[in-house]
């Protein structure tokens, strides 16, 4: 393999990891902050590439989809906070698993009675549809890059939320000090139902910005969900920077052994995370006191 | 922990005498349907051996019942039936070596950590035998003939009959029921309730808190493969859906349905919710968004399981009422 | 007579930049009872978690009857000899009393994690168990759900726990944290009579149940030891009332 070849598949690994990243981040959020596990964190990631397919479909306009779909999952996700979300904070895991299964077997028919259940395939924006050559035979996608370099874009607007706004704060205080920030005078309720909508909009700008790239198919939000539970189990709970390591991580294995264990690639990550699991099994950046 | 009063005995046997009796009076397709109700009532009191008793939500349970379904349509031969006395053994010990080797991993972990990793886990035997190709791979396999006993060549079951089907599902059934109230009740199920109420304090008191969960969670896992098994005879046809997430998850309501606490409430549980479904489905197009709107309403309104609609209505008896309050209060923190 | 039951030695517990316990060499004798005292943050927490296990040191080693147990887990430690209660009440909540008890007793037991046969096949055990919660006073309690009790009573509960593990060495955090004067007054009565064949470490900010009940008493400050000997002795020690004692104005 040569210099070149090698580094199509680092950005394709990238690419992957940075996409995981924004669907992972999502997830790791809510759970930080809310204390809630979200099933159906995959079925919005379906949801959003569906109506990238829609949208674009309607509008011609692949722009408009990505803001219309980021707004309608914000939308629902407030709507599905005030409705069914809030009654589980601090309720136990086994309700919050089992009302978010109830919530996937919901959107998967809203989405058959809705868009059926055929397989799409969605087409870039005109100016991101052309193909870099590197060399003679190889050549890059314009459209590939674009998601990297736009994923880096909203990994930064995210570590500037955390760093420097209030909501940040209580994301870095993590949920145990909450009884803190609420003497601090900051107002769960709000907050709650923002950052909910928030980790469902970039489940689903997740889905919107894969759906160019991938195919987009009823059962895609399954797979997306099992990885974000593994890029959470490896970076840590609640830790965003950990979401970041461990999208990482996956995008390289994944990437990597599909090119030199095509064999035994689907298993890999497994494998990587019942290493972590042994070596830290509070995830590389979680706080190792369980 | 009393003992059982005569009511509850006396219940008991009636639920036993009603179910030998129920496919002398029920079509073909209702015995079947029953048999089908049972076996998943003992898979979802194998779960509840961990989630109620354990205090451990896991998400990979299909996968114990689904791999010991492969295992006994890769050992049947093509033209021929399987023997059970040689098959089933093996699929039981697959499955509680994968639930063993699975759980020592997981069980390093807590809370929702358990939950994500137990999910991970169950999903990669999903797509080991969605992936690879010698099981039949997204398409699954055939079981051509269900498997039976014979003794030199004599047949005594055989499990192609709808009824010996039943009544040998039954069979086990009974023995699971038995196995795991003795289990319950030994101090290996104390020990295994009291880390659930308090892991910190059960480990300063000396309990081996990891060797405890990782025996149950074994334990629960072997006789998923017990299910496992007997469902795939029932079917004649494993896929990989069998193992995938959905499956765990569902089973996981049953659970919830019929309450957390006893042996036997997963397997009402199991039957209301595969009645629910019978109906729903016969009735309507769309029926899942029914049915997950029924399991939001479910975990919303009753998060102790039908009983509780019994204890509502026909009002607790004292001690029903201490089982009940801890399970709720448990249910705020956590 | 005094052997040494519990011996730390050079113990050193590190939280990041903070040197929560810095240092500490401390010798639990049986049939001693001996009292670590010292201002709120001096380490005292951290070094009972240390000694039970919760917490491992960074340096340091823990011996129990001159075997050392520094890296042996808590459920390890608990089956050596080793009892704690907790300074915080940590109990079965939704268990009866009986039952908190015997599930204490069972972990000490032969076979404590049988699966065949009821809880009430092991005779030896279950009188154990109505000793231990007749020597608390709970015996006409024993049937009542843990949560239901009160607060003094909840702490004879977790002695009652202690005891039925029938451990050599009892480390006891602040056994009377939160009680009244009338409840206490019990509980300092059992402790009293714990030692007998035991050795009992234990944590507590009452000044006057400290002076009453201590063989031995060890001073602790900013995660150091600053004086350790015989209560009459650390009482006059120059270095205590400077640092600890002045600061309350003397002592009793």
């Amino acid at each position: 393999m040569d210099f070149i070849t090698l580094g199509v598949q680092l950005l394709n690994a990238v690419q992957y990891g940075a996409v995981l990243f924004l669907v992972a981040s999502g997830l790791t959020l809510v759970f930080g902050i809310l204390g809630v596990i979200n099933l159906a964190h995959g079925a919005f990631y379906m949801l959003g590439a569906y109506l990238a397919y829609w949208i674009t479909l309607m509008t011609g306009s692949f722009v408009v989809a990505l803001l219309g779909g980021v707004l309608v999952a914000f939308v629902v996700g407030i709507l599905l906070e005030t409705v069914f979300v809030r009654l589980l904070y601090g309720r136990d895991h086994l309700a919050q698993v089992l009302l978010s299964f109830g919530l996937i077997l919901v959107i998967d028919e809203i989405r058959q009675v809705l868009f059926g259940k055929d397989v799409h395939a969605v087409a870039p924006p005109a100016w991101l549809s052309g193909s870099i050559q590197l060399t003679d035979n190889l050549s890059y996608p314009v459209y590939r890059l674009a998601i990297c370099v736009f994923c880096l874009m909203a990994a930064l607007a995210i570590f500037f939320v955390i760093a420097r706004t209030k909501i940040g704060m209580i994301v870095r205080a993590g949920s145990e000090n909450r009884e803190m920030a609420r003497v601090l005078g900051i107002k769960f309720d709000r907050v709650n139902r923002y950052v909910f909508a928030a980790g469902i909009a970039l489940a689903a700008l997740g889905g919107i910005l894969i759906a160019p790239i991938s195919t987009v198919f009823p059962g895609m939000g399954d797979g997306m969900l099992i990885l974000s539970f593994v890029v959470v189990v490896l970076g840590g709970i609640g830790s965003v920077g950990g979401a970041a390591v461990g999208a990482l991580l996956i995008g390289l294995t994944d990437t990597f052994g599909k090119v030199f264990f095509p064999s035994v690639s689907s298993i890999l990550i497994y494998v990587l995370m019942a290493v972590v699991l042994l070596w830290r099994p509070s995830g590389i950046l979680g706080r190792q006191d369980a | 922990m009393s003992m059982p009063n005569l009511r509850v005995r006396l219940f008991g046997i009636a639920c036993l005498a009603i179910a030998i009796a129920l496919p002398f009076y029920v079509s073909t397709y209702y015995t079947q349907f029953f048999a089908k109700a049972l076996i998943m009532g003992m898979l979802a009191m194998s779960l509840n051996l961990v989630v109620g008793h354990g205090g451990l939500v896991s998400l990979c349970h299909a996968a114990f019942f689904g791999l010991a379904g492969y295992v006994l349509a890769l050992l049947s031969p093509r033209y021929d039936a399987a023997s059970l006395l040689t098959t089933l053994p093996v699929a039981i010990l697959c499955s509680g070596t994968a639930a063993l080797l699975i759980g020592a991993l997981v069980l390093r972990t807590r809370g929702v950590y358990f939950i994500m990793v137990t999910l991970a886990f169950g999903e990669m035997l999903f797509f080991f035998f969605h992936d690879t190709k010698f099981a039949g791979g997204s398409d699954g396999i055939s079981i051509n003939i269900r498997p039976e006993i014979a003794v030199a060549g004599r047949q005594l079951l055989d499990l192609d009959k709808t009824m010996t089907f039943y009544f040998v599902v039954l069979g086990f059934l009974v023995g699971v029921i038995a196995l795991l109230t003795m289990v319950v009740r030994s101090p290996f199920g104390r020990a295994l309730a009291a880390a659930r109420d308090n892991e910190r304090r059960a480990r300063s008191l000396g309990f081996p808190i990891f060797r405890l969960r990782l025996t149950a969670f074994t334990l629960s896992g072997a006789l998923a493969g017990l299910a496992g098994y007997l469902a795939a005879a029932q079917f004649g046809f494993v896929a990989p859906q069998m193992l995938g997430w959905h499956q765990s998850a569902t089973i996981l309501v049953m659970v919830l349905i019929g309450g957390l606490r006893s042996v036997t409430g997963p397997l009402v549980g199991a039957l209301v919710l595969i009645g629910m479904e019978e109906v729903l489905k016969a009735h309507l197009d769309n029926w899942k968004l029914v049915e997950g709107l029924i399991i939001i309403g479910i975990v919303i309104l009753l998060p102790n399981g039908v009983r509780q609609i019994w204890s509502m209505v026909f009002g607790a008896s004292p001690q029903r009422a201490a089982e009940i309050k801890p399970a709720a209060a448990e249910a705020r923190h956590a | 007579m005094h052997d040494v039951a519990l011996r730390a030695a050079g113990l050193q517990k590190r939280f990041g930049g903070l040197l929560a316990v810095s240092n500490v060499s401390i010798d639990i004798r049986a049939g001693e009872i001996h009292a670590v005292i010292g201002p709120n943050g001096a380490g005292k927490s951290t070094l009972i978690n240390l000694l039970a296990g919760e917490l491992l040191p960074t340096s340091g080693e823990v011996l129990l009857n001159g075997a050392d147990i520094t890296s042996l887990s808590p459920d390890r430690r608990a089956r050596a000899g080793l009892g704690r209660a907790y300074q915080k009440t940590t109990l079965f909540a939704q268990f009866s009393v009986y039952e908190n008890v015997r599930l204490a007793a069972q972990a000490r037991s032969t076979t404590p994690l049988r699966m065949f046969g009821g809880t009430r096949c092991d005779r030896p055990y279950l009188q154990l168990v109505t000793d231990a919660i007749d020597r608390v006073g709970l015996s006409a309690r024993s049937q009542i759900i843990a949560d239901k009790l009160s607060h003094g009573e909840q702490r004879q509960l977790e002695i009652a726990m202690v005891l039925a593990t029938n451990p050599r060495v009892i480390l006891l955090d602040e056994p009377l944290a939160g009680m009244g004067p009338s409840e206490a007054r019990g509980i300092i009565g059992l402790i009293a009579s714990l030692k007998a064949d035991r050795a009992v470490l234990v944590v507590e900010h009452d000044m006057d149940a400290v002076f009453e009940l201590a063989d031995r008493l060890t001073v602790m400050q900013d995660g150091r030891v600053i004086a350790t000997g015989l209560p009459q002795d650390v009482r006059v020690d120059p270095g205590v009332r400077a640092a600890y004692l002045g600061a309350d104005g003397g002592i009793a």
